[in-house]
C-alpha cells in the first residue's frame, strides 16, 4: 500500500478541536489520538465537556465547532454527515437515549443495518438472516427478546436503555465506539454483562472511548489509556493507574493543579 | 426563517407519483347542473323511473340549500355550473372477460399498481374498478356469487338487485342528510355495491379503486354494502387522481349496514392529488360515509389512512343502534404543504351495552390545517354504553396547525366516555438518534411517523398496511420538524 501507513494506523485523530454552544465555549483545544485496536477512558467533573466532544463526534448540529480537525480513517470527519458518519463506522451510545414510540428495536436496527449495507453498496439483508444474527448478539449482551419487540426505549428502565444500546453496537458492529456514561444506572451484574459485550467487540480493527465517572467499570473493561477532560481541555492522560488515583482523590488536586498554571 | 424551516421549506416539495393521464375518449354530459343533467345520467344509465324520482327528488332539495361553512376549511366558492357531472369512457362496459378491456385504461390500471390479471391471480383480493364515472370491471365476481355474495357496481345493482337497492339506498345517510349528500343523490354516477348473505364469511377483501381521470368531471360515487347476520365482510377503498390545475370535486357517500351479528371491516386510503406546493389544483373531497349496526352484536369499523386530496371534509360515522354493538374509527390523516383536512368521526349510541372506540393520529406539515372533529353521542336508552377516544396530532415544522373538536352529549348516566388528547412534535433528538445508526433524516421520520400510527396501520390488511406506509413516507418526504 502507498498511502501513509501512520494515518491508516491512527484511526481517530483529534486536533485543537474547538466547540461552542449558543456562545458559550464548551471545548477549548480537545487533542486525542486513538488507534485501532485501543481503548481510551475519558473522565472528568460533571459539566467538564464529555458529552459535548461525544456529540460533535457523532455529528450533532447544535454544537459549533470553531476550531480545530477530527480526522477518522482518514476522511475529515467534520465534513461528514451525522448517517455517513455512523455508515462510515462510528457509534455513540448516548447518555441519554431516545424513545421512538410504535418502532420497536428490531424494525429500528432492520432499518440501520440495511441504510448501512446501502451505503457499502452491499444488497438489504433478508429477514431470515437478520433474525439470525439478532439472535446471536442477543446472546451477546444477554438482553430479553420480548424487550427487543417493544417500541423502542419506551418505558425501558435505565438500565435497560443502557443494554440496549449495546446491543445495538453489537448489532451495527462499528470501528469506533464511544460510550457515554453507558455504566451509570446499570446494577453490578448488568455492569458485568454490558463489559462483557464491550470486550467481546474489542479487536485489533476497533477502537472504544469510553466516558464514565466511575473506576469500577473500568476493572471490566480494562483501558489502555485515560483522560481527564476538565473545563474543556485534556488536562491529564495516563494510563488505568490514573483513574485509580482519581477515585482515591477525587478531581481537586486536577482543578488545583489548573487554576494555579 | 431558521435553518431547519428553510430545509423544510426545500424539501417538501415531493412529486405526486400518481399523476398520470390517460387518453381514453370519453363519453360526457356537457358541463353544468340542472334537471336536464339529472335526467341525463339516468336515462345515460338506463335507470327505472323510480331511481329518477328519488334523483329529482334530491336534486330539487338541494337547490334550496347552502354550503356548509362550519368545517374548519376555507375554499373559494364551487361554480357548480362549470362541472361535468357524466363522463364514461367510450367503450361497451359488458365485458365478459379482462381481455377485452381498452388497453389504454388496463394501463392505468397497471400505473396505479392495480393489474387486474395479478389482483385476481395473486392477491385473492377482489377489485371494482371506477375510472371517473363507470364501474369497468368487477373480477372474481364467479367465485363470489358461488357464496350468494353479490359484488358489483351499482348501476348493475340496480338492474340485478333492485329490490335490495330500493330498500337501502339512502336508508342510513337520508337525500336530505347535507349538501353533498343531496348533490350526490341527484347525480351519482356509479360505485359499488355489496351483499353478504346470511352467516358467510367473504373469503377475500373486496377492494375498489378510485380514480378521477378527465378533466373537470367531479365524481360522485355511491356505495352500498350490506352484511346479512351473523356475515363478515373486509372491504377496501384506494383513491388516486391525475395532477390537474384545476380542483375537482368529489362528492361520494358510502352507506354501510350491519345486520344482527354482523361485522363490517372498511378501510380506505385516500390519496387524491392533493395540489401543488402552492395550493394549485387538487381534490375537494367532500364525503359522507355513514354506517348502521343494525342488528344486536353488530360490528362495524372504519379505518381510513388520508393523504391526499387539497381539502377533505369526511366523518366516517357508525350509528350504534342494535345493543352490544361496537362501532370503530381509527385514522391517520396527514396533510402537507396547503392541504386542509377535517376529519373525524360520529359515534351515535342506542343500543344498550353499545361500544365505540376511536383512534385519530394527525399529522400536520408544511403550511397545511388538520382538524379532528367528532362527535360521541349517548342516547338516553343506551344503558351502559362505553366510548374510548384518543386524538393525537403531531406536528412537523411551526408553519402548519392541529386543531381538535370533541363534542359529547351523554344522555345516559350509566354511560362512561373518555376522552384523551395529545399535541406532539417529530423531536429533533429522535431524528439524530436514527441519523447515529446511520439512517438518513428522510427515512428517520418515515419511520417515526409509521411508528405513531401503528396502532392504526395494524388495523389494514396486510397489503394495504404496506402501501399506507409509503404513502405516509411519500407524503411526507423532507418534513422535518
Ligand atoms: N445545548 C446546550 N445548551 C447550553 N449549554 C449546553 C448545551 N449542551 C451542553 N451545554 C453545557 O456545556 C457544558 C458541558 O456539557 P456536557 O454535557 O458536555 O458535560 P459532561 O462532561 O458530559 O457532564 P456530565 O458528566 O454531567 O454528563 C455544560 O456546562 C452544559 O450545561
Ligand atoms: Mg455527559
Amino acid at each position: 500500500m502507498t498511502t501513509d501507513h501512520l494515518s491508516l494506523f491512527i484511526m481517530l485523530s483529534i486536533k485543537n478541536l474547538q466547540a461552542r454552544v449558543e456562545e458559550k465555549e464548551i471545548l477549548k483545544g480537545i487533542n486525542l489520538e486513538v488507534k485501532a485496536g485501543e481503548v481510551h477512558a475519558i473522565m472528568g467533573p460533571n459539566g467538564s465537556g464529555k458529552s459535548t466532544l461525544a456529540s460533535i463526534l457523532a455529528g450533532r448540529e447544535t454544537y459549533e465547532v470553531t476550531g480545530g480537525s477530527i480526522t477518522f480513517e482518514g476522511k475529515d470527519l467534520l465534513e461528514l454527515s451525522p448517517e455517513d458518519r455512523a455508515r462510515e463506522g462510528v457509534f455513540l451510545a448516548f447518555q441519554y437515549p431516545v424513545e421512538i414510540p410504535g418502532v420497536s428495536t428490531i424494525n429500528f436496527l432492520k432499518t440501520a443495518v440495511n441504510a448501512i449495507r446501502e451505503y457499502r453498496g452491499e444488497e438489504a439483508m433478508d429477514a431470515v438472516s437478520f433474525l439470525k444474527m439478532m439472535k446471536e448478539k442477543t446472546k451477546v449482551v444477554e438482553i430479553d427478546e420480548t424487550l427487543l419487540k417493544r417500541s423502542l426505549n419506551e418505558g425501558f428502565s435505565g438500565g435497560e436503555k443502557k443494554r440496549n444500546e449495546i446491543f445495538q453496537m453489537a448489532m451495527l458492529e462499528p470501528k469506533l465506539a464511544v460510550l457515554d456514561e453507558t455504566d451509570s444506572g446499570l446494577d453490578i451484574d448488568a455492569l458485568k454483562i454490558v463489559a462483557n459485550g464491550v470486550n467481546k467487540l474489542r479487536s485489533k480493527n476497533n477502537a472504544v472511548i469510553v466516558v464514565t465517572h466511575y473506576q469500577r467499570l473500568l476493572d471490566y473493561i480494562v483501558p489502555d489509556y485515560v483522560h481527564v477532560l476538565y473545563n474543556g481541555r485534556i488536562v491529564k492522560s495516563g494510563t488505568k493507574e490514573l483513574a485509580l488515583e482519581l477515585e482515591a482523590k477525587g478531581y481537586d488536586w486536577i482543578k488545583n493543579e489548573n487554576t494555579a498554571v | 426563517m431558521s435553518d431547519s424551516n428553510k430545509i423544510l421549506e426545500e424539501l417538501t416539495q415531493s412529486d405526486y407519483k400518481y399523476g398520470f393521464v390517460t387518453n381514453i375518449e370519453n363519453d360526457s354530459a356537457p358541463k353544468g347542473l340542472s334537471e336536464d343533467t339529472v335526467r341525463f345520467i339516468s336515462a345515460k344509465k338506463n335507470e327505472p323511473e323510480w331511481l329518477l324520482e328519488w334523483r329529482l327528488k334530491a336534486f330539487r332539495h338541494w337547490l334550496t340549500m347552502e354550503t356548509p361553512t362550519w368545517a374548519n376549511v376555507t375554499f373559494p366558492a364551487i361554480d357548480y355550473q362549470d362541472i361535468i357531472y357524466y363522463s364514461a369512457p367510450k367503450q361497451k362496459i359488458s365485458l365478459s372477460s379482462l381481455d377485452e378491456i381498452d388497453p389504454e385504461l388496463r394501463a392505468t390500471f397497471e400505473k396505479l399498481g392495480i393489474s387486474l390479471d395479478e389482483q385476481k391471480r395473486l392477491s385473492g383480493v377482489a377489485v371494482d374498478a371506477v375510472i371517473d364515472s363507470v364501474s369497468i370491471t368487477t373480477t372474481f365476481k364467479g367465485k363470489l356469487s358461488e357464496l350468494g355474495i353479490i359484488f358489483c357496481s351499482m348501476s348493475e345493482a340496480v338492474h340485478e338487485h333492485p329490490e335490495l337497492v330500493k330498500k337501502h339506498l339512502g336508508s342510513v345517510v337520508p337525500i336530505t342528510d347535507n349538501y353533498f349528500t343531496a348533490l350526490n343523490s341527484a347525480v351519482f354516477s356509479d360505485g359499488s355495491f355489496c351483499y353478504i348473505p346470511k352467516g358467510v364469511r367473504c373469503p377475500m377483501e373486496l377492494s375498489t379503486y378510485f380514480r378521477i381521470n378527465a378533466a373537470n368531471t367531479g365524481q360522485f360515487e355511491r356505495t352500498l354494502l350490506i352484511a346479512d347476520e351473523g356475515s363478515y365482510v373486509s372491504y377496501l377503498e384506494g383513491c388516486t387522481a391525475p395532477m390537474r390545475d384545476e380542483n375537482q370535486l368529489h362528492a361520494a357517500v358510502v352507506e354501510l349496514i350491519a345486520m344482527e351479528k354482523a361485522e363490517i371491516k372498511y378501510s380506505t386510503v385516500q390519496n387524491w392529488y392533493p395540489g401543488d406546493k402552492n395550493g394549485k389544483g387538487g381534490i375537494y373531497n367532500f364525503v359522507t360515509k355513514r354506517a348502521i349496526c343494525a342488528g344486536d352484536h353488530a360490528k362495524i369499523s372504519w379505518t381510513q389512512v388520508e393523504t391526499g386530496s387539497s381539502i377533505t371534509w369526511k366523518y366516517p360515522s357508525v350509528i350504534l343502534k342494535g345493543d352490544y354493538s361496537i362501532g370503530e374509527f381509527y385514522s391517520v390523516a396527514v396533510t402537507n404543504n396547503m392541504q386542509q383536512a377535517d376529519t373525524g368521526t360520529k359515534m351515535i349510541h342506542i343500543g344498550k351495552n353499545s361500544r365505540s372506540r376511536i383512534v385519530s393520529k394527525g399529522i400536520s406539515a408544511g403550511k397545511s390545517q388538520n382538524s379532528y372533529r367528532g362527535l360521541v353521542k349517548v342516547m338516553p336508552r343506551a344503558e351502559n354504553a362505553r366510548n374510548f377516544s384518543q386524538c393525537d396530532s403531531l406536528l412537523m415544522g411551526d408553519q402548519c396547525g392541529a386543531h381538535t373538536f370533541p363534542y359529547i352529549e351523554v344522555g345516559n348516566p350509566s354511560a362512561i366516555v373518555e376522552h384523551e388528547a395529545t399535541t406532539s412534535k417529530i423531536g429533533e433528538d429522535q431524528v439524530f438518534y436514527c441519523n447515529q445508526r446511520g439512517i438518513d433524516t428522510e427515512k428517520a421520520v418515515a419511520l417515526i411517523v409509521n411508528g405513531y400510527c401503528k396502532e392504526v396501520l395494524n388495523q389494514l390488511p396486510m397489503e394495504f398496511a404496506v402501501e399506507a406506509q409509503k404513502l405516509l413516507a411519500i407524503s411526507l418526504e423532507g418534513s422535518v420538524g
